[in-house]
């Protein structure tokens, strides 16, 4: 087995009485797509936040590589080699894509909060910005106002921003969200490229999609994990039948 | 997202520094301390604009930094004649710096109305402070009878009793301050800034540090405010409590929406502006505060993007409202209760 570079054990999340997410435990390799999936409500979306810190957990640990991060502010988690998307595009929209990725690459630089010198100069960050712009496959749109891009196109920059930060592990959080089919393939493919030299968690509701790049598969339901594994063994697994039969019919098939 | 300035502003600014140069020459001398008090106004205004327009925080305790220098100045003014520049700006700015750095960082755990509620009653705790103890004369307030001397071994540099003197060194402080926030506002520092206002959640996860960044820029601010009220506070020689109440706070934000937010000179526009209207209203009615409110209203209607509305209208010949930099997509606001409050 390669590197582990996400662990995250028993993780647990209660609002009040209510468990948005109990004992759940999940780990992401290098070179790794892990899809985590189930219905509406399962918890995904908390999950995610947990792992980003930008829902506090109540109980268990996260660590990334060698580095406990449980306890570390959703900025700090940053630092330390962890990219997030989210549900809804959140780039600068009255900004180019080239300031978008330099914004992105500026804030891992070791420089990222100088008080003086401008940012357009600095070279180093340039060239990050420019390599992650490439890596998407936006190199054309670089100077393209963000807002005048279409939904997909978006996606991407959103993706790019999260590549400037030179992640270690890359949380994915519904990425395929409203694309079209066209646009929806291209960003598969994407995804698949990115996880070499990385690690992916991705939470998503498109079957085909998941199915297509997860190498293993952690499903939820109300909270916790039902089943866990290569995508053939979970597709067969009865308790996700169940699951997806009880709530949202067809949806695993 | 900021713009560049175009040669019409560039040479507007050239015409007005030339102008204010020149003025102590072609102009008596009341305009002369006039425009001392008005550049003075305008720095308070751009101190403010860099936590308002580029950290989108509105702070109502800057009046309080303002009247806060003044006081020190007070403070150490000897009886028998100046006080020295070279010890007193500096003691002035820190102890604003490090009042700014703790209401800093406690406000700053709010959010919105919240800060801006917090920060009144910071302010308003300084304004009772200095209001209903005896320190600094009470609610009478202080004298100050010598304006601080700028001298070097002993012989004087520069003597700020003569008003065109103090006139050159207020308009050196005022476009050193037009520098530093342009240069701050240019800086990775003033993106980090501005993307943490146009969306927080972003910025974190981005990795900005983004409550260090608030609070560098919360005191920097903070310290400009101070640097005015310290040479307010000689000029007039005198200091009361009402310099550090709401009421100032809130007349400086109007000068900051009365100008325009989304550049750097437009809340100075904003400040001449206020300062130059009351002044000509004073003079010619005896209801002027009245005229003047509904002047400020009728502005604000007719150029929601403040003065520089106008400027960027007579440039492109158009009235469109301009780009006023709310650069906002789709802001996910940080679910109450949840959110992570440690920084």
């Amino acid at each position: 087995m390669s590197e582990i570079l996400l662990k995250a054990t028993a993780l647990e999340k209660r609002y009040g009485g209510l468990k948005a997410v109990s004992g759940v435990s999940i780990d992401v390799h290098r070179d790794e797509v892990h899809a985590v999936i189930g219905p509406n409500g399962a918890g995904k979306s908390t999950l995610i936040n947990l792992l980003s810190g930008d829902v506090s957990v109540s109980a268990g640990a996260v660590m990334l590589g060698e580095r406990d991060i449980t306890n570390l502010a959703p900025d700090r988690r940053a630092r330390a080699g962890l990219g997030r998307s989210y549900q809804k595009t959140t780039i600068f929209q009255n900004s180019t894509v080239f300031e978008n990725v330099r914004l992105a690459a500026q804030a891992h630089g070791g420089q990222a909060l100088r008080l003086f010198g401008s940012v357009v100069r600095d070279s180093n960050v340039n060239a990050r910005a420019d390599s992650a712009i490439a890596e998407v496959g936006l190199a054309r749109r670089a100077s393209t106002i963000a807002k005048l891009m279409s939904h997909g196109e978006q996606r991407q920059l959103e993706i790019a921003m999260v590549l400037a930060t030179e992640p270690k592990l890359i949380l994915l959080d519904e990425p395929l969200a409203g694309m079209g089919q066209a646009e929806a393939s291209s960003m598969i493919a994407l995804i698949g490229r990115l996880k070499f030299g990385r690690a992916i968690l991705l939470v998503e509701h498109d079957m085909d999609a998941v199915f297509a790049l997860a190498d293993r598969l952690t499903v939820m339901a109300d909270g916790a994990v039902i089943a866990a594994g290569s995508p053939g063994h979970v597709r067969n697994h009865p308790a996700v039948r169940s699951a997806y039969l009880g709530h949202d019919h067809g949806a695993a098939a | 997202m900021i713009r560049s300035a175009t040669p019409v502003t560039m040479i507007a600014i050239a015409a007005a520094l030339a102008l204010a140069l020149a003025l102590p020459v072609i102009a008596p001398g009341y305009y002369v301390q006039f425009a001392s008090k008005a550049m003075l106004m305008g720095m308070l205004a751009l101190s403010l604009n860099l936590i308002v327009g580029f950290g989108g925080l509105v702070s109502l305790c800057h009046g309080a930094f303002f009247g806060l220098a003044g006081y020190m100045l007070g403070f150490l003014t000897p009886d028998s004649g100046g006080a020295s520049l070279w010890l007193s700006l500096p003691v002035a700015l820190l102890t604003v710096a490090a009042v700014a750095a703790i209401i800093g960082a406690l406000s700053l755990r709010t959010r919105g109305i919240y800060f801006i509620m917090v920060t009144l009653a910071f302010g308003e705790m300084l304004f009772y402070l200095f209001h209903d103890t005896r320190i600094g004369g009470g609610s009478d307030g202080m004298y100050i009878y010598f304006k601080p001397e700028i001298a070097i071994a002993g012989s004087a540099l520069l003597d700020l009793e003569k008003s065109n003197t103090f006139f050159y060194v207020a308009l050196a402080c005022l476009v050193g301050t037009a520098l530093l926030i342009r240069g701050l506002v240019r800086s990775p520092f003033g993106h980090a800034l501005v993307a943490a206002r146009d969306n927080e959640r972003r910025a974190l996860s981005l990795g900005f540090p983004v409550f260090r960044l608030r609070l560098a820029a919360f005191v920097i601010s903070a310290m400009i405010a101070g640097l005015a009220g310290y040479f307010s506070a000689a000029q007039f020689g005198f200091v009361a409590p009402q310099l550090l109440g709401w009421h100032l706070s809130a007349t400086m934000l109007v000068m900051v929406v009365l100008g325009g937010m989304s550049s750097i000179l437009g809340p100075l526009v904003g400040a001449l502006a206020l300062i130059g209207l009351e002044e000509v209203l004073k003079s010619s009615f005896e209801h002027w505060k009245l005229i003047k409110g509904l002047i400020i209203i009728g502005l604000v209607f007719a150029l929601p993007g403040g003065l520089q509305q106008l400027a960027a209208m007579l440039q492109t010949g158009s009235s469109q409202v301009p780009d006023l930099g709310a650069d906002v997509a789709e802001p996910v606001p940080a679910p109450a209760g949840e959110a992570r409050s440690h920084v």
